[in-house]
């Protein structure tokens, strides 16, 4: 299964451009350079380091374009406009199955409109298993994240498809089948659960995935996938979800806030971050919430992440002695931060963990933004309809 | 600022470590307070309380070199700013070809290298003279900003020379500096030292053809400057062309707006004839043969910054490794130019014609040629807008020999085709090629000042993109009460 990757293309504005040369000589791996009528950027190597970016004096180089196929030098040493931005099929069906997509559709309401997938996001594939055809995978590990004493049980389980393309993004979903009927007599409703392992594996370059997973006290699913061994066999439809996307744009911040296994999805994306591009210069930033430390999934791994692959914030609602602080408390306290993000137009915000908890972070920006001059319903609404803001709450 | 306690690792930002460096930051301090008075006495006229939104370099890393904020332009951080050493450079043309860079200066060369500093150094202030009485009839915030920012940064180029006087001249480089504050651009008694220099800018349109051919002239001095086997000489300047790139940016696209305000409204009238000017004019836009003359009149007065075709100062330039060529490393030959020839148009039994002379003595005329070709490349971009607009007419460089002060062709007459005629002929066909009485009244009357945010006067159009991506209605210039 293949899929044609968006691309951020750099290019140069030959409208705009005086040819003063200042950003090839600005250039420190020579992407730039130009004939007698254009100055030309190399994607295959522009490093996305953004040296050119100040110098120019036009503003003629701050120009991008999402393509699946790169202009070539020639292509662009031809133009004297700079071409429109094509077509993208963005924001497009999330899931065709009929009980997966209102799942999805519900999750993603708080978002509070249609949602749209970052402009850069890669193309996902969607519902290639469902019911009547699941994919079968096995488990390959079951791990308890929490302390034995928590009071939440939240399970790291890693599937393994064998030899079934089980193509996945970041922020995707999958749906469980679980075995048996319910007291009706209905085959048990599929559960659905955000990936919590990037798009190539679990283990690099294997085709396996990581779910992040609480036992619920009375739920059939969770309860069916926590108590699974190792070798086990699994039900699995999807992949599901087109727009909790992770943007593949080096130069974009991500501002990542959760509560519990609401996780999930932004280890995928710390991990895709951390493997393929450390050191690119967009900011990762995540606020995450927890009773305790203890019952914060991934806590242990978590702190062995470094600063400046991620900063990260910890709310802690229920240690002994210490006043309770929700994510919204350290939003607030880290506003400075916050604002200066959401003012650039390169930032993303995703919001996932319990339904509800979107109300106080929206209020915390709201609170944020005002302090800054910012009108945040504005913003906010300006945010999801260009892909960057999005919620996922169940 | 406090001009005797100025801290010079804060106020000047700079990358020579001038804190560290007393003799230098005691003749700096002492030509900073002189710097200042010169700034309010000749910068700017009518607006050193404003706040003006202004890139200040206060590093040469891409971070720092573009730092955006509102600024009173007597507060502006004139930095002292090479760029960084490369390990091991050599001297890359001339005899001594092959040879470390000079990072002192060689004895036997001091007086030319001075006087190259301070040939480049008095154009700085000169253009700052000439363009100060424009801010009252900028036609919006927007382009009165970028007067403000060109302004500004001549003035770090005179510091930019003014440090390496201080710093490599002794007692002769502090004179010098001061000096550069003394003469005026157009003054009878105290000139500057070039002509184009002392010339009026009378009008935007003189501005933005000024800041197109002008300033590309600076390009062109700067980067063969930059070549240059003395090493700070060479970083200096490498720095400064970064931000000279911003001042032929205010002139393409300033000429370029015009041209696109003059065609859309050309249009909109349904006027298709380019050279019915009355009617053009009454629209209150500028006709496009009036544009081509200005652009005869500027062209031909750079040309004359270039200095003789043959040249054996400029020979000894090459020769010693202070002076190379446009983009030299970048040229496949000897880099010594000890037998190579040059083609140069002179003027020989009253005729123009081409003549292979040593390369070496050609090299005025090699950088000119060298300018010409950046000079059409951007008029074509010019035409460009009036063929999008679908308007017949054609921007055209004249004739090198056109309208000359200096060099083979300051005798004689000829039209912009490079047709040669008497004086009797040149004289009633003058005005039909540089702009008359009538026509300079015309633009007289159109220099109205626009100080509302995100308006623009009726001549010129806005631009496609905003300073540091501002958007339209933002208040470049916050003018004081």
């Amino acid at each position: 299964m293949t899929t044609l990757a968006l691309i951020k293309q750099h290019l140069i504005d030959p409208e705009i451009c005086i040819r003063c040369n200042t950003c090839e000589e600005s250039c420190p791996v020579d992407a730039i350079s130009h004939d007698a009528n254009n100055y030309v950027v190399d994607v295959t190597k522009c490093q996305f380091c953004l040296a050119c970016v100040p110098p120019c004096p036009t503003g003629a180089i701050d120009n991008w374009r999402q393509v699946t196929i790169p202009y070539t030098l020639e292509e662009q040493f031809s133009w004297t406009d700079l071409p429109k931005q094509q077509e993208l099929a963005n924001g497009g069906p999330e899931a065709f199955e009929d009980e997966a997509e209102s799942l999805i559709a519900e999750a993603h309401d708080g978002t509070g409109g249609k949602p749209v997938a970052p402009y850069t996001a890669s193309r996902p594939s969607v519902n290639l298993y469902n019911r009547d055809k699941p994919a079968i995978a096995t488990v390959r590990g079951n791990y308890r994240l929490t302390a034995e004493d928590a009071e939440n049980d939240i399970h790291h389980i890693i599937l393994d498809f064998g030899d079934q393309a089980f193509p996945v993004l970041e922020g995707q979903s999958i749906g469980i089948v679980p075995p048996g009927v319910n007291e009706t007599g209905e085959p048990n409703h599929i559960r659905l659960y955000s990936i919590a392992s990037p798009r190539h594996g679990e283990r690099p370059n294997h085709n396996n995935l990581a779910l992040t997973l609480k036992r619920e006290a009375s739920g059939i699913c969770s309860n069916y996938m926590c108590g699974l061994k190792k070798g086990d066999k699994v039900e699995v439809t999807g992949p599901f979800g087109a727009t909790f996307l992770m943007p593949n744009d080096p130069m974009a911040n991500i501002v990542m806030i959760c509560t519990g296994t609401g996780a999930a999805p932004f280890r995928g994306f710390t991990e895709w971050k951390r493997r393929i591009m450390p050191n690119a210069p967009g900011r990762l930033v995540l606020f995450f919430g927890a009773r305790r430390p203890e019952e914060l999934p991934y806590f242990g791994p978590l702190q062995s992440v470094p600063d400046s692959l991620l900063t990260k914030f910890f709310a802690y609602s229920r240690v002994p002695g210490q006043p309770k602080t929700y994510v919204q408390d350290l939003m607030r306290r880290e506003s400075a931060l916050l604002s200066d993000l959401v003012g650039s137009k390169a930032t993303h915000v995703y919001i996932c963990g319990l339904k509800g908890m979107e109300q106080g972070v929206d209020a915390a920006f709201d609170d944020i933004c005002r302090g800054a001059g910012i009108n945040w319903a504005k913003l906010r609404k300006d945010m999801r309809e260009t892909g960057r803001y999005h919620v996922e709450t169940y | 600022m406090d001009t005797i306690n100025v801290d010079y690792s804060t106020q000047i930002p700079n990358n020579v470590n001038l804190a560290s460096d007393r003799t230098v930051l005691r003749a700096l301090e002492g030509w900073h307070a002189n710097y200042l008075a010169w700034w309010r006495d000749m910068g700017p006229e009518g607006f050193q309380d404003a706040k003006v939104y202004l890139r200040t370099a206060v590093s040469v890393d891409p971070q720092g070199w573009a730092k955006f904020g509102y600024v009173k332009m007597p507060d502006y951080r004139w930095g002292i700013l090479l760029a960084p050493q490369e390990e091991g450079r050599k001297v890359n043309f001339g005899q001594h070809l092959g040879e470390s860079a000079f990072q002192d200066v060689p004895g036997e060369y001091r007086a030319m290298l001075r006087r190259l500093i301070v040939i480049q150094g008095d154009t700085e202030p000169a253009s700052v003279e000439q363009q100060r009485h424009l801010g009252k009839t900028a036609p919006s915030l927007y382009d009165l900003r970028n007067l403000f920012q060109v302004n500004v940064e001549e003035g770090r180029h005179l510091w930019a020379m003014v440090y390496l006087l201080h710093k490599y001249f002794g007692r002769d480089g502090r004179e010098e500096a001061e000096e550069l504050l003394r003469r005026r651009s157009g003054n009878a008694e105290t000139p500057r030292m070039l002509g184009a220099f002392n010339e009026e800018t009378p009008d935007w349109l003189s501005f933005f053809m000024f800041t197109f051919f002008t300033d590309r002239d600076g390009k062109m001095q700067l980067e063969s400057l930059a070549q240059s086997g003395f090493d700070p000489l060479s970083r200096t300047c490498r720095f400064m062309l970064t931000e000279e790139a911003h001042h032929m940016f205010v002139g393409e696209t300033g000429v370029g707006r015009t041209i696109q305000r003059t065609c859309e409204a050309m249009k909109a009238a349904g006027i298709e004839d380019p050279h019915d000017v009355a009617r053009v004019r009454a629209l209150g836009v500028i006709d496009l043969p009036l544009i081509q003359k200005k652009l005869n009149m500027h062209y031909p007065l750079t040309l004359d910054l270039f200095g003789a075709e043959i040249s054996t100062n400029s020979a000894n330039y090459y020769n010693a490794g202070l002076k190379g060529r446009f983009q030299e490393t970048k040229i496949e030959d000897d880099h010594r130019l000890t037998s190579a020839t040059y083609p140069v148009l002179k003027f020989i039994g009253g005729k123009i014609v081409k003549e292979d002379v040593p390369a070496l003595t050609a090299l005025n005329m090699r950088l000119r040629d060298d300018y010409t070709e950046d000079c059409a490349k951007g008029v074509e971009r010019w035409n460009r807008i009036i063929d999008k607009e679908g308007v017949k007419f054609r921007l055209e460089l004249p004739h090198v020999a056109f309208n000359r002060q200096i060099g083979e062709f300051r005798d004689i007459n000829a039209t912009p085709k490079g047709v040669l005629m008497s004086d009797a002929e040149w004289a009633k066909v003058r005005e039909d090629y540089l702009p008359s009485r009538e026509d300079l009244a015309f633009l007289d009357t159109l220099m109205k000042a626009e100080f509302e945010p995100g308006r623009f006067a009726g001549w010129i159009a806005p631009p496609k993109v905003g300073i540091d991506n501002k958007t339209g209605d933002f208040e470049y210039v916050q003018i004081a009460a």
